[in-house]
């Protein structure tokens, strides 16, 4: 296993609520990981760490070491490593006074890019990639709130390539979708991994089944299991992993 | 579960039908006094027009539209009797145009520390402050500015702006302390605690979704805040600045109080002018009947200008809500 990431006894905190607790994984390059697990497991905790966009709320803490390549994000400058780190939320959040095209160039604006024909380009690339060019390419002037929840979805994702980030963190990214929204999403995050790592986190085991190649499975802020997907869903070697999901709790 | 539905829509249905049908006597009187007093407003808001409109009239009979265009103030003393509006107009929009360039981006500044930067700890004490600024009586703004800014104007800051400014025409003239200048920054003072009050409101309706998304893409603190927070708050912005000019238009007591009081089309800030409010102000107790006609007309005007400008504020502010409410 080819190692992007890792977190080492990753414990973090909202207040004096302990949220995740000593957890240690590891992030396959080239391949996608889902985080499973109940609500307020601390899987979204979790992978907010991995960005550093846990600690932008008033009073959180975060202990452990979180490594990108073998270097502790949390020594480096937050700016820096959300630029090699990308995310997606659950509720699409694309800006609402800007256009399709703003909201695509916007990372790539912030990091100094000026020139018109390689913004294009940068651009046009990310739409392609987050397979939303086909049906935006006559209206990328069009604001962004314009388009469907999904398409605005995959605008965020397009918008997280932009900046050509080496991960791609995704937290629920289908909640608020329908299936068929969904179904894209699960498509596109497949062909992703050719080129990025991926993280998603999902409460939807069968999604989880669907498109990662590793799996986390999270319970009251502890990393219960973790494995090859297959693995863990047909040979599960905790109890607590199998009654999950089998579907007997959570 | 049907069962317990039923009891409630019956409970609703009975709470619902007791305004209307078995009200006591009590009911009757307490819903009539309230409905009166209401309805009293609208018809205050309506005879004050009517009375400024009958009190105009003379006025609007005998100079019609010259009085937009008139920038003479003659009173019979001085024959012949006519009145013009001109300069009291002009003296109103460079106070308040003056106010908002120098009030817009420290209230800004202001509500941007209070929304996106200042410790939790805080935040809420200074939100009182801003808002206990806003309480401060016009009068004792006014006396401040006579005794303490006007001093500090004539001898500090107009000299300095002059050393810098000096070769454009608007900063000509020996500072004086009590100048249209003056009369701008106080303004400005004035209307900073509305402006940064709703403006830290509206700062605070931007979805944290929305900074997320900028901090995620490598946004600094401050790029999130233009991108995010400034860019999805612009409209709640342009509302607070437009009941900010509300207010530097009819503000009338700290104006007059220091804006030097002298009926010309002035050229430079450091000279002495007037403003619609402070016109009126000075001029109402000594006035003939042809002449208070005619500060009834300017009283209208400024009234009319007022609350346009509070209706176009309302407007931005309710387009903000709604926005928001698309959006979350």
């Amino acid at each position: 296993m080819n190692v992007k990431m890792q977190t080492q006894h990753l414990s973090a905190w909202y207040g004096s609520k302990k949220a995740i607790e000593d957890v240690t994984m590891d992030i396959e390059e080239h391949a996608v990981t889902a985080i499973i697990g109940p609500s307020g497991c601390g899987k979204s905790t979790l992978i907010r760490c991995l960005d550093r966009m846990h600690e932008i709320l008033p009073k959180t803490r975060v202990e452990g070491k979180v490594l990108l390549d073998g270097e502790d994000i949390y020594e480096q400058p937050a700016v820096a490593v959300r630029r090699k780190v990308g995310m997606v939320f659950q509720k699409p959040n694309p800006f609402p006074t800007m256009t399709i095209y703003d909201n695509v160039a916007a990372g790539l604006k912030l990091g100094g890019i000026r020139d018109p024909d390689e913004l294009d380009g940068r651009v046009i690339r990310s739409l392609k990639q987050a397979v939303l060019w086909d049906e935006v390419q006559d209206g990328t002037g069009k604001s962004g709130m314009s388009l469907s929840g999904g398409q605005q979805q995959r605008l965020c994702i397009a918008r997280a390539l932009a900046v050509e980030p080496e991960v791609l963190l995704m937290d629920e990214p289908c909640s608020a979708l329908d299936p068929i929204a969904t179904a894209k999403i699960e498509d596109l995050i497949f062909d992703l991994k050719k080129d990025y790592t991926v993280v998603i986190v999902t409460h939807n085991m069968q999604q989880a089944a669907r498109v990662a190649d590793w799996t986390a499975f999270m319970y009251l802020g502890k990393l219960i299991e973790f494995g090859r997907t297959r693995e863990l869903f047909e040979h599960p070697r905790e109890e607590l992993t199998e009654k999950y999901i089998t579907g007997r709790f959570g | 579960m049907r069962a317990l539905r039923a009891v409630t829509a019956r409970r609703r249905a009975r709470s619902h039908g007791r305004a209307h049908a078995g009200a006591t006597p009590g009911d009757v009187l307490f819903q009539s006094l309230s409905a009166a007093a209401a309805f009293g407003l609208l018809l205050l808001l309506a005879l004050v027009t009517l009375i400024l409109l009958l009190g105009a009239g003379p006025s609007i009979q005998t100079f019609g539209f010259s009085f937009f265009t008139g920038a003479v103030w003659n009173p019979p003393a001085h024959p012949p009797e006519v009145y013009g509006a001109v300069p009291f107009v002009y003296g109103t929009l460079v106070t308040a145009g003056l106010a908002l360039l120098l009030g817009v981006p420290v209230s800004l500044g202001i509500a941007i520390f209070l929304s996106e930067l200042a410790p939790p700890w805080l935040r809420v004490p200074l939100t009182y402050v801003i808002e206990l600024l806003a309480a401060i009586p016009s009068v004792v703004f006014g006396l401040w500015g006579v005794f303490v800014l006007a001093p500090v104007m004539r001898d500090s800051v107009e000299p300095a702006v002059q050393s810098v400014f000096g070769f454009l025409p608007i900063f000509s003239g020996t500072p004086v302390g009590t100048d249209v200048f003056t009369a701008g920054v106080i303004l400005a003072i004035m209307i900073i605690p509305t402006i940064s009050a709703i403006s830290r409101e509206a700062f605070l309706a931007v979805p944290q979704t929305q900074r997320e998304a900028a901090l995620a893409i490598g946004a600094t603190h401050w790029e999130t805040t233009r991108m995010a927070v400034l860019t999805y708050a612009r409209s709640g912005i342009l509302g607070a600045v437009i009941l900010g000019l509300g207010r530097a238009v009819s503000e009338t007591m700290a104006v007059t109080m220091l804006i030097g009081n002298r009926n010309a089309i002035f050229g430079s800030l450091f000279d002495q002018g007037q403003t619609i409010a402070s016109w009126i102000a000075n001029n109402f107790t000594e006035a003939g009947p042809l002449e208070t006609s005619a500060l009834i007309e300017l009283g209208l005007v400024l009234m009319l200008v007022a609350v346009l400008v509070t209706v176009v504020a309302r407007l931005f502010l309710t387009r903000v809500l709604r926005v928001l409410e698309v959006t979350e």
